[in-house]
């Protein structure tokens, strides 16, 4: 701190600009642990584009004499790659459209609509978001042992459809828009429906876009559900498809690199794009 | 995070749905607080609104409300009833009252597992305060660049935990791996990171702070925008240092974001699974003694197929997570200011 300047005789700015100007310790600490944040993406690109024996170097290799684009196109020789990638777009698409539209219809009808039983049903849905995943898991797998639907995408899918988070969060938008224009649709004689679709549905879309985020996410992630109710390689999503490669062909690194990179790149890159709107979307959901 | 979720999401969603539940068990929603609004259904009052609602609420809360009860309300309380059956070899299963619980409980495994899981969660909660302290960094007025390193802190945790595991087990290699590399640098010789019991915990847990980090981070300036700048200002004419006013403004007054990340962070790292299966992988010698919680579960219940006893270890997990749950709020009241 600059004590021999008098404090109280700065401006706003230029006491900005005084508090801007240790900034440099700021940007170190923030840009070395950044560093460190992206270094393992990084190095998994470079190891990616490099031989085995580049890989096992000791000291590492920090750049590959020549780059192996080939361990890219290998990832769809040698591994069901395509047939995972199809299974994790379709698991997280469906997933998505329908936690979209079940949680808003039943987020809007709990935050706006009245009904007997309406306090106990919500708190029934609530009731499981204090329930870790284990509890059920074991009995899901059952139900869908019982369906006939192990290895199927039926069978990936289904719990998935249904979030009491997503519920919780629709209802609390739902809650705070203003009643004003669903009375005045009533009193021109829109039915419930139309004035859920017409008139509430658009108003919520910034929350839907934090549910749809939130729920593509952690669709594209999941590990244990799809490990348990998938045996063959080729119906796993690309979670599981990749966790089945740590025994076997550990020894062909950079093919799991470049297959990793791959699996990983369509949330990345939807991430890049949206990640204001991620951010400021998880950050407020998380302390509403 | 559920793990999932992960991660990502769903562990903070456990939180999320402590408060739903609290609103839910308060007669839901402040617009049932009317006391002008009529409740009975004879009401004359309400016929017409009553009128107009009819069937239709049924109509938007049945596929919701029945996927709920069929694919998570009734497994809740069927899991309860497995835990009290044991799985014959050919898949029938017969009552056996608590004798899972008395084998679990026998079972040196559960306490291994227990500190493991307690190890993992104590490292990955050092980056409750490392991300405060990079909150406040990341807040300070006219930072530029702010946007680039939060994407930079966040990409971890939107990454799939499966696919940055690979690297981190390069990384991790006690041969060839960078971190062992960078450690002879100044002269220490490096374990096996995964492959010796004791580290490989460290190991996970290392990359489960790298990940979860991002998200402290997010919710934290989230909840350092709420702070008045004028405290700072004034604080600024009084002469306090950067210090002084971390310490006296920013801590306390943002206690309550602390709280609710400590919570997250406790509840998602005891369900860990993920990061641990593709790090260490199934066949890892040291898997034994290097399981969580999570992990021992998914090995009773789906590798070795012992059900019941699986359904008991999700009872104990359950119970352990709700008493950690119990135990921090009971916590809060000493330390958090202002809620």
């Amino acid at each position: 701190m600059t004590e021999a300047i008098p404090v109280r005789a700065m401006s706003r700015r230029r006491r900005q600009r005084r508090r801007g100007g240790s900034h440099v310790v700021a940007h170190i600490v923030l840009g070395v642990g950044g560093l460190i944040m992206a270094f393992p993406f990084i190095w998994q690109i470079i190891m990616s584009l490099s031989t085995t024996a580049e890989v096992q170097s000791v000291p590492p290799t920090l750049w590959p004499a020549e780059l192996q684009w080939d361990n890219y196109v290998r990832v769809f020789e040698r591994l069901p790659f395509l047939d995972q990638l199809q299974t994790s777009v379709l698991i997280t698409v469906i997933r998505t459209v329908a936690q979209i539209l079940f949680c808003t219809l039943a987020g809007y009808a709990f935050a706006r609509m009245r009904f007997r039983g309406r306090a106990i049903l919500l708190a029934l849905v609530l009731s499981i978001l204090m329930v870790p995943s284990q509890v059920y898991l074991l009995s899901q797998y059952q139900i869908v042992q019982g369906l006939g639907l192990l290895d199927s995408l039926g069978g990936l899918v289904l719990p998935g459809l249904f979030s009491a988070f997503g519920t919780y969060l629709m209802r609390t938008a739902f809650l705070a828009m203003p009643v004003e224009l669903e009375e005045a649709a009533r009193l021109d004689g829109a039915n419930p429906f139309t004035i859920f679709w017409r008139i509430m549905l658009p108003l919520a879309k910034p929350t839907i876009s934090v549910l749809a985020i939130t729920t593509a996410l952690w669709s594209w992630n999941e590990l244990l559900w799809p490990l348990v109710v998938t045996t063959f390689s080729e119906h796993m999503p690309l979670s599981a498809g990749l966790a089945t490669l740590i025994g076997d062909r550990t020894t062909d690194f950079p093919l799991v690199m470049a297959a990793s990179l791959l699996a990983m790149a369509p949330i990345l890159i939807l991430f890049i794009l949206l990640q204001r709107r991620v951010i400021n979307g998880l950050a407020s959901s998380g302390l509403k | 995070m559920t793990t999932d979720a992960r991660r990502t999401v769903p562990p903070a969603s456990s939180l999320r749905g402590g408060a739903g539940r609290g609103r839910a068990a308060a007669p839901s929603g402040p617009d049932d607080l009317d006391p002008t609004r009529p409740t009975g259904s004879d009401s004359p009052r309400s016929d017409k609104r009553r009128r107009g609602d009819g069937f239709w609420p049924w109509l938007f809360v049945a596929p919701l409300v029945l996927g709920v009860v069929v694919f998570y309300l009734w497994p809740i309380v069927q899991t309860a009833w497995i835990s009290l059956t044991e799985t014959g070899p050919f898949g029938g299963s017969t009552f056996s009252g608590i004798v899972n619980y008395l084998t679990l409980f026998a079972d040196p495994q559960l306490y291994l597992s227990l500190v493991n899981t307690i190890i993992y969660t104590l490292i990955v909660l050092l980056g409750v305060p490392i991300s405060v302290y990079l909150a406040s960094l990341l807040n300070l007025p006219g930072l530029r660049f702010a946007s680039l390193y939060r994407v930079l802190f966040f990409l971890p945790y939107v990454a799939m935990p499966t696919a940055v595991a690979m690297v981190w087990r390069i990384i991790f290699n006690g041969d060839y791996g960078m971190l062992n590399y960078l450690l002879s640098l100044v002269g220490i010789q490096g374990p096996y990171w995964i492959s010796t019991p004791g580290f490989s915990i460290v190991a996970v847990a290392i990359v489960g702070l790298w990940s979860s980090l991002g998200f402290s981070l997010i919710v934290l300036s989230a909840g350092l925008k709420n702070i008045p700048p004028e405290l700072y200002e004034a604080a600024d004419l009084d002469g306090a240092s950067r210090w002084r006013q971390f310490r006296s403004i920013t801590v306390p007054l943002l206690s309550p974001t602390i709280f609710f990340v400590t919570i997250v962070t406790v509840i998602s790292s005891f369900q860990l699974f993920d990061l641990l299966y593709a790090i260490l992988g199934s066949s890892n010698p040291v898997l034994p003694r290097s399981m969580s919680l999570v992990y021992f579960f998914y090995r009773e219940g789906f590798v070795n197929n012992d059900k019941g006893f699986a359904a008991a270890i999700a009872m104990v997990i359950f119970l352990i997570i709700g008493l950690v749950t119990v135990l921090q709020f009971r916590f809060q009241r000493k330390w958090v200011k202002g809620d």
